[in-house]
Order: C-alpha cells, then structure tokens, then sequence
C-alpha cells in the first residue's frame, strides 16, 4: 500500500483519511499507522500547496543558478551545499553530474533580490568557481501538473 | 418507389439507450456516468509517436491484416501476458476496432441458421452482428447470484445441434464481472464436448482487479477453437484510434483477411504505428490507470454499502452494476427519473439485455471527484425512494 499511498497523497495531501482507507481498500487505522511511520522515517516530509504564483498579484522571482564549485577534501559537496540551502531564499539545492555541480533554485521579490544574492552571497563563497544564472519567464508544468486551462470531458455519447 | 431497404435490417432493434443519450445530451448541467470509454488521454508517447509517423510521410495503405511490425508485437504481448504462441503471419488480423472483429468473426463462421449464444448481460452489438451474419442469436440470461459468470450448466442448456459459436464477453462490459480459470476450465469441457467455437471478446484484459485475466484460448485443446479479440481502445485510453485484432486459427484467420479486405482495406495506419509503442513501452500507463480504475471501483462499492444498494464485487472492466431491484421500479424508469430529478445520467441494465433488468450501469471512467457528485445525488435520491415508499 505504501506505494500507492505516496502516489495518491504527492497530488492530493488534503485527502481525507477516511476516502483514503476506502480507495487504498484498507482500514483507516492502517492509513493513519502508515502515514505516521512515513513521517518518522522523513519519507514524507511536508504537506505543500502547489501555488502558481503567477496568477497573483505578489511578485515573485524564480531563478536557476547553475554553480561550479571546488570540492572539499573529506567532505566533497555537501558542506558547500549546506552553507547555500541555509539561506531561506534558496528554494532547492541539487547536486547535478555534469558541466557543473550544483543547481540552486532561488526565489525573490525582484530581479535586483535575486542578483545580489547571487553577487553578494553565492559567488562570493570561497568554495565557488563560477555561476550562470537563468530567470524563469514562464512555468508551464511544475510538480507534474499543468498550468493553464482545465480539459473539459470531451467525450461525446455514443451508443453503446 | 420500391422499398429500398433491406428487411434484415430494418428489424433490428435499435440500441435502446440512444433514447436515453439523446436526453442526457439536451441536459447542460447533467453529470454523465454513461460513457464508456476510458477518461484518460491516450499516453503522450503514444500519441507522439503516431504523429512522427504522420511527420516521415507513413500515410499509405499497410498490408490487409495489418503492419508486420505490430502483428508482431501483438504476438509477444500475447506471448508475455497469456503465454499462448501465435504465428503473427497467420494467426493475427488488425482490425479497426474490436467491434470489427466482432462482425468479421461471425461473418466468416457463420451459416445460415447456424445458432450463436450470447450471454448478457453485454456488449449490445453481438446480437445484430450475429443477425447480418445471418446466424439465429440465442440469449443466455446470466445470473447476479453468480456474479454473472457464465456457467456450465447454462452454457450446457444453451446448445442445440445447430450451436455454432459461443461469445465470451470477460472482462464482461456492463456488469464488470470476470471469469477466473476455474470457471473457464468448467466450460471449456461443455465447449470440447459439443464441438463449437469461441468468440472471447477480451477487449478489458487488461483491466481485472483480482488477479491476472485468463484468456480461455490459454486451456488445453481450446487455442484451435477460439477466436481471441482485444484491441487498444480500453488498456492504452485509444478509443478514437480505432484499433483492435483477432488472433485465431489460420484457416479462420484468413477468412476473416478477405472480408476485411474487401470492406475495410486495412486499420488506420497512424494507428497502427502509435499501437506499436503502445505494446513496446506502455505497460507502466496501463498500470497505473489501472490502479486508478481500482480506487474509484472501491469507492463505489464503499459508496453503495454506505447506502444500503446491494451491488456484488465487480473485478473487471470499468463498469459496477448496482441491483435497484428494492424500488420496485423498472431499470429504464429509474434511470430516467435519476436523470430528471437529480440530474444524473446512468444507463439502465436493459441497454444490454432482458436480464439486465432491475440494474444500472455505472461506468468509473470518471474522476473521483465526479464520482464523489454523483454519489452524493444518487444517495439523496434512494434515500427519497425509500421515503416515498415508507421505508428508512
């Protein structure tokens, strides 16, 4: 059941538990048992909202920073890594193979935020080679879900 | 003027849920659990795939009974899933939809006033398949005390000298239900015994909730006297694609290639080269809207034992068959009422067959969200009858 479980609840965190059971085909107890485990085991580790920010009226910045960094002896990426996810504007931090090494997902108010982070903060670290910034224009599709106008049912009657 | 039509045709029936249709069509705001069909996009790969065929100029003709490629392809599928070998230069027909299997199968076995049994509830066209064929259709009425499964005993009753053909309709479309391997192992001897033929209609294969379909084709001594139809229409979401096949016997094979020939020339092309990816590299779509099919036929089995509506466990298909038999009512007045009262379209049982009465079809290719509406209207709707009826 986990498997489905995760499935379900990656697109759907504010299902009830009670449809849950129902769906899955298994007690509520189990759900909650399960559910609880995933937790403990860092498996799951949030429940987000999707939000296209878009469509508000609050500004906000998305940029991808590729970074190329000098490893460290004995600890390779991670303790860079872990100086940059710190800050709390960096949304993602992933170690990437290769032309470079890191890629930070960064989120600001303006294009002015989100470049000095970069020339104040990012490239600025010891550890750190180069960086190559790239401002998203545009999300078309994020977490799998497609921004845009719903399909309408499109099937038409027929006989049978 | 001379009456241009011809008899044979006139007197068939037609289906008795256009009627019904017509309605549900007229209604803007009405929810739909009538349709058929899956509710899911056919997978990108897929359709990407047809389209770089449109894109290289694959716009001819493939050869009669199909693209070698696909034949092919349909033979390990069959091969992987059922474990039955076919020669895919002789024992495959590319069709354009099951349906046309259908109709090809009994035009190429059937003489006059040889006898086809058709158990129903099911599929609506067999009957006046049969009837063009010129075949004399003989009903078995199935049994919600058994699931609707065919039985030997019924299957036994049924035969006359004159039986030809039977048609297995499992994973069965309207009621859901399946024939698991022991149950086809019972009439397969009756089968054996009697010397007929066997139309499996296995176009839902793919979609069982209780283990693995069995193809009947897959028990000793049947492979030579069964006619094996699926298609991608239901497993891939590729209704509009129009593709399905029959894998038989070369000598019925070959039979059904002429006809088709002559009438169809061959299937879709595109479709032909999208199915191919289908078969290669769709098992995980299939699977996964397999998985989704199974949630929402639990919740509506949970739905229908929240409200009292007796409704046996269907394992098959995207179909349950709630019995309404408590309302004193007949399927088609039900149907209609739910549809006018609470806006709701489901199709009644006797769409399907005289002993599709007392029941509904309700078709899960919907979203659960949809389903959840519904629900909540077929509930407040039962709980009006029962109080109309004095009943709690």
């Amino acid at each position: 059941m986990r498997e489905e479980l995760l499935a379900i609840i990656e697109k759907n965190s504010r299902i009830d538990l009670k449809e849950l059971a129902v769906i899955l085909g298994v007690e509520e107890i189990d759900v909650v048992n399960e559910l609880a485990a995933l937790e403990a085991e860092g498996i799951i580790g949030g429940y987000h909202t999707m939000i296209n920010w878009e469509k508000t009226s609050i500004d906000k910045v998305t940029a991808l920073i590729e970074v190329r960094v000098t490893p460290q002896r004995g600890q390779g990426f991670d303790s860079i890594a872990e100086r940059i996810y710190k800050y709390p504007e960096v949304r993602s931090v992933y170690l990437i193979s290769g032309g470079y090494d890191l890629m930070v997902i960064l989120e600001g108010k303006t294009l002015r935020e989100v470049s000095s982070f970069v020339s104040d903060k990012l490239s600025t670290l010891d550890t750190v080679l180069s960086t190559a910034t790239h401002f998203i224009l545009k999300k078309y599709k994020d977490h799998g879900t497609i921004f845009g106008k719903k399909k309408d049912d499109e099937r038409e009657m027929i006989t049978p | 003027m001379r009456n241009p039509l011809a008899d044979k045709v006139v007197d068939i029936k037609p289906s008795g849920i256009r009627k019904f249709f017509d309605i549900v069509s007229e209604m803007k705001d009405a929810i739909s659990l009538g349709v058929g069909e899956p509710d899911f996009d056919t997978p990108w790969h897929i359709r990407d795939e047809g389209i770089y065929s449109l894109e290289k100029g694959r716009t001819f003709y493939t050869s009669n009974s199909g693209l070698k490629e696909l034949k092919m392809e349909i033979c390990n599928y069959l091969k992987r899933s059922q474990g039955i070998t076919y020669d895919y230069n002789t024992d495959v027909l590319v069709t354009v939809g099951g349906s046309e299997a259908i109709d090809m199968g009994l035009r190429a076995m059937i003489n006059p006033g040889d006898e086809v049994l058709i158990p129903q509830p099911s599929y609506v066209s067999y009957e006046p398949c049969a009837v063009l064929a010129g075949a004399t259709p003989v009903i078995i009425n199935l049994k919600a005390e058994n699931e609707f499964r065919l039985t030997a005993e019924e299957l036994e009753n049924a035969i006359t000298d004159k039986t030809k053909i039977l048609i297995l309709p499992y994973p069965n479309n309207p009621t859901g239900a399946i024939m698991e391997k022991s149950d086809l192992e019972a009439i397969a001897e009756v089968i054996i015994k009697h010397d007929i033929f066997v139309m499996s209609d296995e176009i839902y294969g793919e979609l069982t909730y209780k283990g693995k379909h069995v193809s009947i084709a897959n028990l000793p001594g049947m492979q030579e006297r069964t006619i094996l139809i699926n298609g991608f229409s239901k497993a891939y979401a590729m209704t509009g694609w129009r593709l399905g096949y029959a894998c038989g016997p070369k000598e019925i094979i070959s039979q059904m290639t002429k006809i088709h020939q002559f009438a169809i020339m061959c299937a879709p092309t595109t479709s032909q080269y999208a199915a191919v990816e289908a078969l290669k590299n769709g098992d995980n779509d299939v699977q996964e809207m397999k998985t989704a099919y199974n949630q929402r036929r639990r919740y509506l089995l949970h739905a229908f034992e929240e409200m009292g509506l007796e409704c046996f466990e269907p394992y098959g298909a995207f179909y349950v068959f709630p019995c309404i038999k408590e309302f004193g009512m007949t399927s088609d007045e039900f149907a209609t009422r739910f549809l006018e009262e609470e806006k709701v379209a489901a199709v009644p049982g006797t769409a399907f067959g005289d002993s599709g009465e007392g029941y509904l079809r309700i078709s899960y290719a919907y979203s659960l969200e949809r389903l959840k509406e519904a629900m909540g209207r077929l509930n407040h709707f039962v709980t009006k009858l029962r109080e109309e009826q004095g009943k709690h």
